[in-house]
């Protein structure tokens, strides 16, 4: 298989790496670039756990091929802290416990986030439909909702 | 596998005519990636085609739109005169997999993927969108509801591919609207689904109608006898009892765990019927 040299930016820097056709972009952010962030659940775009922003758009990453994002733009969940300072959304979901084993919380965490840059002040609905291709097989939701709510009421009067 | 971003519509052709190979063409890659990783296909040829120009464009053209084949449904979400027009079309498109997936997966996708239940298609045919075919001898326009010829199958011939839908102009009193029934609130696969696309007179007179049902025969199926049911009419029951009808003597469904024949049947026209009635409310009908 022919490899590819690929030169994205990642989290506002740029990274350059060499991929095989298969691989997706979840496998090189994972094992190219060691950004073990974003996990791997399904593989098949059903939970939500690799979800990472492509060119301004919510995506899972495990449905991109990494070939495809020569020129384009990634955010991860590694970029979301600013430094040692946590995202507001980050920081309520620890404080508020909403969540337990931890996998599929970046996932979340990246998918609220691009929520809440559209719609700052969305009804619970609203988040129940955002996060419904975000599984999480242990809280139950409620906490997540609850702390999305509160990150959002937090931001809007920051 | 081979991954290959082509520089032309032709180069494209090209490749995909010269494969021996099994090919796939990439535009938001929800289905094909899953093919993939799930190893019930191994491309040997993998054509991106996202980049090439016009690909990723909603344009306006003769009053109506032309939707770029690599489009995501996020985008004519967000696309306000498109929504406005053509609301059910985007209600089809807008219940494609969950928020993640609606940021890559497109119309022309979820078209030639063939699946009697993809949910923009219906919405797609009842509307008379027409696709416009590039391949080896040059283009075509093609009728949508002629793309599909069985599960997983289309009538796209050796290195044809699909650049763009076109959604014709709407006149002032119209309305369209897609519904399709699923076991749970969100994240499914249509068990059965319809579509109406509705045009009125001054006075709420239906003067043109389109029905297409999906997920009960298949392919998702124009019913013309339906949209012939409602012409004439101020949708009423005796109207509606014929269009409901005529969608069920359509159904040919699949019986299993999802959904009995019986079930499919009677849910695509109940469908059916509350989709005329809510695209005869955005027509400015009343009743």
């Amino acid at each position: 298989m022919k490899n590819f040299h690929i030169n994205t930016t990642v989290n506002g820097d740029e990274a350059e790496f060499i991929c095989e056709p298969d691989e997706t972009l979840l496998d090189v952010l994972r094992n190219r670039l060691g950004m073990t962030g974003s996990k791997e659940g399904c593989g098949t775009g059903d939970c939500g756990a690799c979800s990472v922003i492509l060119n301004d758009r919510l995506v899972c990453s495990c449905l991109v091929l990494a070939a495809e994002a020569e020129g384009g733009k990634v955010d991860t969940i590694e970029g979301m802290a600013d430094g040692d300072k946590l995202h507001p959304l980050q920081k309520v979901f620890i404080e508020k416990a909403a969540l337990q084993c931890g996998v599929c919380t970046p996932g979340i965490l990246v998918a609220a986030k691009a929520l809440l840059e559209k719609n700052p002040d969305p009804s619970e609905t609203e988040i129940r439909y955002w996060l419904a291709g975000n599984l999480c097989r242990c809280t139950g939701y409620d906490k997540i909702i609850k702390a999305v709510q509160d990150a959002a009421a937090e931001m809007r009067s920051a | 596998m081979k991954y290959v971003k082509p520089e032309s519509l032709h180069a494209a052709s090209v490749l995909l005519s010269e494969e021996p190979g099994t090919t796939r063409i990439l535009a938001g890659g929800t289905d094909v990636l899953v093919q993939l990783r799930s190893e019930v296909v191994e491309p040997d040829l993998i054509v991106d085609l996202k980049h090439l120009e016009g690909f990723g464009d909603i344009t306006s053209e003769d009053g109506g739109f032309r939707i770029g084949a690599g489009v995501p449904s996020a985008e004519m979400y967000e696309h306000k005169a498109l929504h406005a027009a053509w609301p059910g079309v985007i209600e089809g498109a807008e219940l494609i997999g969950s928020t993640q997936i609606q940021g890559r997966c497109t119309m022309v996708g979820n078209l030639c993927n063939g699946s009697p239940a993809g949910d923009s298609v219906p919405g797609m045919v009842a509307a008379g969108a027409v696709v416009r075919v590039h391949g080896p001898d040059g283009e075509r326009d093609v009728p949508v509801e002629e793309i599909p010829t069985g599960p997983g199958k289309t009538s796209l011939a050796k290195g044809e591919f699909i650049t763009s839908i076109f959604l014709p102009a709407r006149p002032e009193r119209s309305g369209d609207a897609y519904l399709r029934f699923i076991p749970r609130t969100e994240m499914d696969i249509a068990v059965s689904s319809a579509a109406a696309n509705l045009e009125l007179d001054t006075d709420g007179t239906v003067t043109s109608a389109r029905v297409a049902v999906g997920a009960v025969a298949p392919t998702v199926r124009l019913v013309e006898e339906a949209g012939t049911a409602l012409v004439g009419s101020k949708l009423d029951d005796t109207a509606i009892a014929n269009m409901m009808a005529a969608v069920e003597a359509a159904c040919s469904p699949i019986d299993d765990k999802r959904g009995t024949v019986e079930f499919r049947t009677k849910t695509a026209g109940v469908l059916a019927k509350r989709a005329a009635h809510i695209a005869y409310e955005r027509a400015g009908g009343s009743k």
